[in-house]
């Protein structure tokens, strides 16, 4: 006894050890240089593959994190803030000392197959190879040839400016246990070539549920939540539930609502704000017509989810509304219409809006004392534009005219508190 | 029988007529009911306008937004370019403007420089008379001790402006002003290389920024106070903006 006594702290030591090794152990490999590549340098030149790289890359909205304000495409250089700390993007230009000018295919598509960089290094996971490893092979070649055969510029990343223990590369171990299964996108056989192509590129490259889905305290998103809409960390908007849900959801949205968002940035049911004003006028708006309705055939077999339970009437919702009646006919009905309908092609409608039914009403809020453009696109080249009512309306204003806009109509959703639009009070400039 | 009989092809005909204005009324209310929005520029930046007035007017009252009416074209898409290029920093200007292209840009900027509405006053905080002299000094004549040009000597003789590209100062408030220098030495605002303004604002004291602001916003208005044409000033530094590339003087 007395010897297990001795034995079992032992024991108990070295599974610890065994634990920490594989958790924070090494994880080093050697990048394969371009001459040892299997895929030959001459085959990355084909300007039909470069072509279609550029397609993709700009599916995939690469461009939007990889440029610094002001700054050359693709050559990183900011830093993208996450609730760990802020993350430096890197330049993807294929310069030799800062960019991707040394990778071979082979180190690319173990970034984004496997979210490794070319040292094996574990991937910080802003970069959303959660999605991207879901790309084929084939059009992660495209993309590379693509940007090998940008002009390289130099530019020198930041060091990522983490907290402990996420500046420890190899906790992203337990990470990606739990967030992280690595694979190319299985088409189901059961589902038409359509659906199959639009759940590949809403899934993989257009990652879009890196926005749509609510990341949980580790910043990851649970493996059955898809599309269901959650807070985007740091940004404070709330990307909408893109089922065909009710109240927050895209209820009541056709195939073509869906292409027009995407094309041109407004649709009957609502325009793109935010960082989706940014995903359109950088992204979607370039996609081919077949791609976009192979996104909205998707879109629309995503059943609706079961109704989150309706929030409460507080007893001082109607005085708020009251209040917020006022302000909206003296500031608001002008453009969006007494009953919220909005007019086509320039304001959107209010009524049945899932930005404005959306469960935490920070959008509505946002856009109120923002404001802004509605996005450019080849087909909106001069949008028209709301006022930010940041400098004319009160915290109580704001909330009143949120809460009467999110509870008028046909819309059922939770009221807006004064403390709340003072949280949001501030312009976000990424 | 006759009246009956007439009073009975009446009675349809009355319908039909009510009928009618009933629709027509219908219509008329609908359509009321319905926003009608004007297809012009001036509706379609309303984010622009209600900040800075429908007639780029700015709004003299808060003494922060400015006057943007009769500005030259040019320094007004230069203004944009900086905030969406980062340089020039302030959250909902970069908001606002961080997708608008270089024609739709062009285009807003035609707008506010053609627009020719009175000036009016902005509050201006109790400062002494040796104050508002050392302004008064800096705008016409500058501090050459300290290598301070007047900024008459960029800015046209009245500070209303010289075309293409240099602002008027007039008319400008005292906070929007002050504001503006103290952002050239926090590099909160910069422009293209060789960023002249930033060398002249890091030569001036604070009290230089007080005075300057104050003299400025104090003055009376010229009688004309459209931009002088181009060339007609010979800028003392050498200025990206005004198409210099060499290093500043």
């Amino acid at each position: 006894m007395k010897r297990l006594r001795w034995l079992l702290p032992s024991v108990a030591l070295l599974i610890v050890l065994a634990l920490g090794w594989g958790l924070f152990g090494g994880s080093g490999s050697r990048p394969t240089p371009p001459a040892a590549s299997k895929v030959a340098a001459a085959s990355l030149r084909d300007p039909a593959l470069i072509a279609k790289g550029e397609y993709l890359a700009t599916v995939g909205d690469c461009a939007g994190c990889h440029t610094a304000q002001g700054g050359a495409r693709y050559a990183g250089g900011r830093a993208l803030a996450t609730p760990f700390g802020d993350i430096p993007v890197p330049n993807i230009t294929p310069d030799r000392a800062t960019g991707l000018g040394d990778w071979s295919f082979e180190d690319f598509w173990q970034a984004l197959h496997s979210g490794k960089g070319r040292h094996g290094e574990l991937l910080y996971p802003a970069f959303s190879y959660t999605s991207y490893t879901k790309v084929s092979r084939d059009d992660a070649l495209a993309i590379f040839a693509y940007l090998q055969s940008l002009p390289p510029v130099h530019q020198p990343a930041a060091a990522p400016a983490l907290a402990f223990p996420y500046s420890v590369r190899n906790s992203l171990k337990a990470w990606r246990a739990l967030y992280f299964r690595e694979g190319e996108f299985k088409p189901d056989p059961a589902q038409s070539a359509e659906w199959n192509r639009g759940a590949y590129l809403v899934q993989g490259l257009g990652h879009c549920n890196e926005c749509h889905a609510a990341r949980d305290t580790l910043g990851g998103t649970p493996q059955d939540v898809h599309l269901s809409g959650g807070q985007i960390p740091m940004q404070n908007w709330y990307a909408p539930d893109l089922s065909t849900g009710r109240n927050g959801g895209l209820e009541g949205w056709s195939a073509q609502d869906i292409v027009d968002l995407l094309k041109t940035g407004q649709s009957a049911k609502g325009s793109a704000f935010g960082p989706m004003a940014a995903v359109v006028s950088g992204s979607t708006q370039h996609m081919s017509d077949a791609d976009l309705h192979a996104v909205a055939t998707y879109l629309q077999s995503l059943p609706p989810r079961a109704p989150a339970a309706q929030p409460g009437t507080p007893f001082d919702a109607r005085t708020l509304a009251e209040q917020g009646e006022k302000v909206y006919a003296k500031h608001c009905a002008e453009c969006h219409g007494k009953r919220g309908e909005g007019v086509a092609g320039v304001y959107p409608p209010l009524d049945g809006n899932s930005s404005v039914t959306e469960p935490t009403g920070i959008n509505a809020t946002r856009m109120v004392l923002l404001g802004g453009f509605t996005p450019v696109t080849a087909a909106n080249q001069r949008p028209y534009s709301m006022p930010p009512f940041a400098q004319q309306l009160s915290d109580a204003e704001v909330a009143a005219v949120v809460t009467y806009i999110r509870r008028g109509w046909t819309n059922r959703a939770s009221i807006v508190r004064a403390e709340a639009v003072s949280t949001y009070r501030h312009t976000p400039i990424d | 029988m006759k009246t009956n009989a007439s009073l009975r092809h009446a009675k349809p005909f009355g319908v039909a007529i009510l009928f009618a204005v009933a629709l027509w009324y219908g219509a008329a209310s609908r359509a009321a009911d319905h926003p009608t929005i004007p297809d012009t520029l001036q509706q379609r930046i309303a984010a622009c306008t209600s900040c800075h007035g429908v007639h780029g007017e700015g709004t003299p009252g808060s003494g922060y937004f400015p006057r943007l009416a009769g500005k030259p074209a040019a320094y007004l898409v230069r203004q944009m370019q900086d905030f969406q290029n980062g340089l020039r920093k302030y959250a909902p200007m970069e908001y606002t403007v961080r997708q608008l292209p270089p024609a739709y840009m062009r285009e807003i900027a035609e707008y506010f420089a053609a627009q020719q509405v009175p000036y009016s006053r902005s509050p201006l905080p109790p400062v002494s008379a040796a104050t508002l002299a050392r302004g008064e000094a800096l705008l016409g004549k500058g501090d050459p001790a300290r290598r301070i040009p007047a900024c008459a000597s960029c800015h046209g003789s009245q500070l209303t402006g010289v075309q293409p590209s240099t602002p008027g100062l007039v008319g400008l408030p005292y906070d929007y002003i002050s504001a503006q220098l103290g952002s050239w030495r926090t590099h909160t605002r910069a422009t293209v290389a060789p960023d002249c303004m930033a060398e002249v604002a890091n030569r001036l004291s604070e009290s230089d920024i007080t005075a300057v602001a104050a003299a400025l916003a104090s003055r009376e208005l010229p009688a004309d106070t459209h931009p002088q044409p181009a060339g007609s000033v010979t800028p003392p530094l050498s200025c990206g903006v005004l198409g210099a590339t060499g290093d500043p003087s």
